[in-house]
């Protein structure tokens, strides 16, 4: 049994009178330790997938076992401490929060445990080391290059040591060098340190630093080699 | 308190929006613990008045006087242990803003009747021999920098010299201290007979008030119904009351300073409610997709709802608490100024603990409607953009 299980998973917006089908009955495993990344044309529920496996969304109908966790029925109480103890998420633009040094960025997950001040501090050190930016750990997400924001938002998902990584084109706004170097330490994270992560991309370059890459079309799922 | 520094980042996101919005609150906190200091030190002087003593006004107006033969009857009615009479003077020391209440009374009498009132005997002797004598609460003649023996002249408003002139000559032969510190309007006291006799003919025998002492103060309902009937149907009927509620009508007629100090109030708050209103929609509104965020991290809604309230009550209250603050030094240092006018005033625990409740309230009330936005913000919707 995989660290991810969708069976017979649908998720239908409805807009006015019209219904959108985005997924359609898709069944999914996902093992763990797996890199997967994750592609397909824009609007084919890439994002809406992800946000169902992380514990964000409601599926219309069908079972979504994550790490173990039924998550179809949760409350979003339930949910959200799901989330703290075994998703960390990547978004393509790092999504932190302007006012906060790195190092409080980073802590941020950590709030929600029950750790010391001190103790968290250490932890936040730790997790912006294992990123490259323990020299960066003052500064304000204003003075720090994209790919130094999204590292301190790498550094963020995995502060908590979630299982699971899940990330929204986290290259998407980067360009080809630093994009290699997130890659890396995704790569490196996954390997290292066990992580699953499970990526999206509209980049081959990037879905070829995954274990696997699948497609999505029309609200069907195809499996591909890597 | 572990989001402590995220709620503090907050605030002072946008700092001149922030100090703008402190500012107005800490002026308003400041107004606040002024006014209430101030309407206080009204109420104050009410309060100490005992209970066993009551008050004969004239019926309709403070300004009509009631004739001094009043007295007699008053003496005479069932449940009067003594009587004696006050008479509002009015008059200037040397400016206007030297603002201390004067009465001509009889000095004995006035001094069996005011209890708490503490002189010396012989300056007591003294006082009620001599005829231009008068006496001074303490600290007004340490203010003023009296001794015994000065000369200390009044000039008249109301009440005018028979010889044409408008200056009253006092002579100083003591100083009284009020008990226990009791709080009252400290007045200076001269003899009644000199006054009486040298005002204007067609005036004499008028004073503004009778007090009268009762003898079981269970009775002081009945007593003063009593009194009140004695001249119900003369041509000079009167009001009885206790000290307090003559001392409050006195201040209604003044004008109510309670209201309008409570109107003002009113006022500054609800400027002060909107104006923080609209600082924290304007903060929530930027903030949706980072509150989105700390909701994808694990932070449950009602956290992320508390941390916006806690904001909200962390600007109202760092203002309130600085606002009434000063407003505390501020009355330590225009206290001394005002206390001959208003009698002691001091910002009490009450007012304070009234201020900071306020602030609280205040907080929650401005940051309730963002708190439940922040609640019920979808993650998904908020990050879709
Ligand atoms: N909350 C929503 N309400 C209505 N429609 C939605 C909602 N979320 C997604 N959709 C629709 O579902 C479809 C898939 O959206 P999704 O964001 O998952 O696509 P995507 O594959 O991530 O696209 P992109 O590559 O552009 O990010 C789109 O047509 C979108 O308009
Ligand atoms: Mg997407």
């Amino acid at each position: 049994m995989g660290i991810v299980e969708l069976q017979q998973v649908s998720r239908h917006f409805t807009k006015g009178r019209q219904t959108v089908e985005v997924l359609d009955n898709i069944d999914l495993t996902i093992e763990e330790g797996d890199f997967l990344a994750l592609m397909g044309p824009s609007g084919s529920g890439k994002t809406t997938l992800l946000n169902l496996i992380g514990g964000l969304d409601q599926p219309t109908s069908g079972s979504v076992e994550v790490a173990g966790q039924q998550l179809v029925g949760l409350s979003s109480r339930k949910l959200a401490q799901w989330r703290s103890r075994n998703i960390g998420f990547i978004f393509q633009f790092y999504n932190l929060l302007p006012i906060l040094s790195a190092r409080r960025n980073v802590e941020l997950p950590l709030l929600l445990t029950r750790l010391g001040g001190r103790q968290r501090k250490r932890n936040a050190d730790v997790a912006l080391t294992i990123v490259g930016l323990a020299d960066r750990a003052r500064h304000k997400p204003g003075e720090l290059s994209g790919g130094q924001q999204q590292r301190v938002a790498i550094a963020r998902a995995i502060v908590a040591d979630p299982r699971i990584l899940v990330c929204d084109e986290p290259t998407g706004d980067l360009d080809r060098e630093t994009a290699d170097e997130i890659l890396d330490l995704l790569e490196l994270l996954n390997r290292e340190h066990g992580k699953t992560i499970i990526m999206v991309t509209h980049d081959p370059k990037a879905a070829s630093h995954a274990r696997h890459t699948l497609y999505l079309d029309k609200g069907n799922l195809v499996r591909e080699a890597a | 308190m572990k989001s402590f520094p995220l709620i503090w980042s907050n605030l002072f996101r946008r700092r001149v929006r922030t100090f703008l919005t402190l500012f107005s609150i800490i002026a308003a906190f400041l107004l606040f613990g002024l006014l209430r200091s101030i309407a206080g030190a009204f109420e104050m002087g009410v309060n100490v008045a005992g209970v066993d003593r009551l008050m004969v006004s004239p019926k309709y107006s403070m300004v009509d006087g009631l004739p001094i033969s009043h007295l007699a009857q008053i003496e005479a009615v069932e449940g009067v242990a003594g009587a004696t009479h006050m008479t509002w003077f009015g008059g200037t020391y040397q400016n206007p803003t030297n603002f201390f209440p004067k009465f001509p009374v009889q000095p004995r009498v006035y001094f069996d009747l005011y209890s708490e009132y503490i002189i010396d005997p012989l300056q007591l002797d003294a006082f009620e021999r001599i005829r231009t004598a008068a006496v001074a609460p303490a600290d007004l003649a340490e203010e003023y920098g009296w001794q015994i023996g000065d000369r200390i002249p009044i000039e008249g408003d109301i009440w005018l010299r028979g010889d044409g002139s408008d200056l009253w000559e006092f002579e100083l032969v003591g100083t009284y201290t009020v008990r226990d510190d009791e709080s009252t309007f400290a007045s200076f006291l001269f003899n009644y007979d000199y006054f009486d006799e040298a005002r204007i003919p067609e005036t004499q025998g008028i004073v503004s008030n009778f007090v009268v002492r009762v003898t079981d103060p269970d009775q002081a309902g009945e007593i003063s119904a009593r009194i009140d009937a004695q001249f119900e149907n003369s041509i000079n009927p009167t009001r009885t009351a206790t000290e307090e509620e003559s001392n409050r009508q006195f201040a209604a007629q003044v004008g109510d300073i309670g209201l309008i100090m409570n109107s003002i109030l009113s006022a500054v708050f609800f400027t002060i409610l909107l104006l923080t209103a609209n600082t924290m929609t304007q903060a929530l509104r930027e903030r949706i997709p980072e509150l989105a965020v700390l909701k994808t991290l694990g932070f449950t809604d009602r956290r992320v709802a508390l941390l916006v309230l806690l904001e909200s009550v962390l600007l109202c209250g760092l203002g309130g608490a600085v606002g009434i603050a000063l407003s505390g030094f501020a009355l330590q240092a225009l206290g001394p100024e005002l206390e001959g006018f208003l009698g002691q005033i001091e910002m009490t625990a009450a007012t304070t603990l009234s201020g900071v409740g306020i602030a609280l309230l205040l907080g929650v009330i401005v940051g309730l409607n963002p708190a439940l936005s922040a609640r019920r913000l979808q993650v998904v919707e908020a990050l879709r953009k």
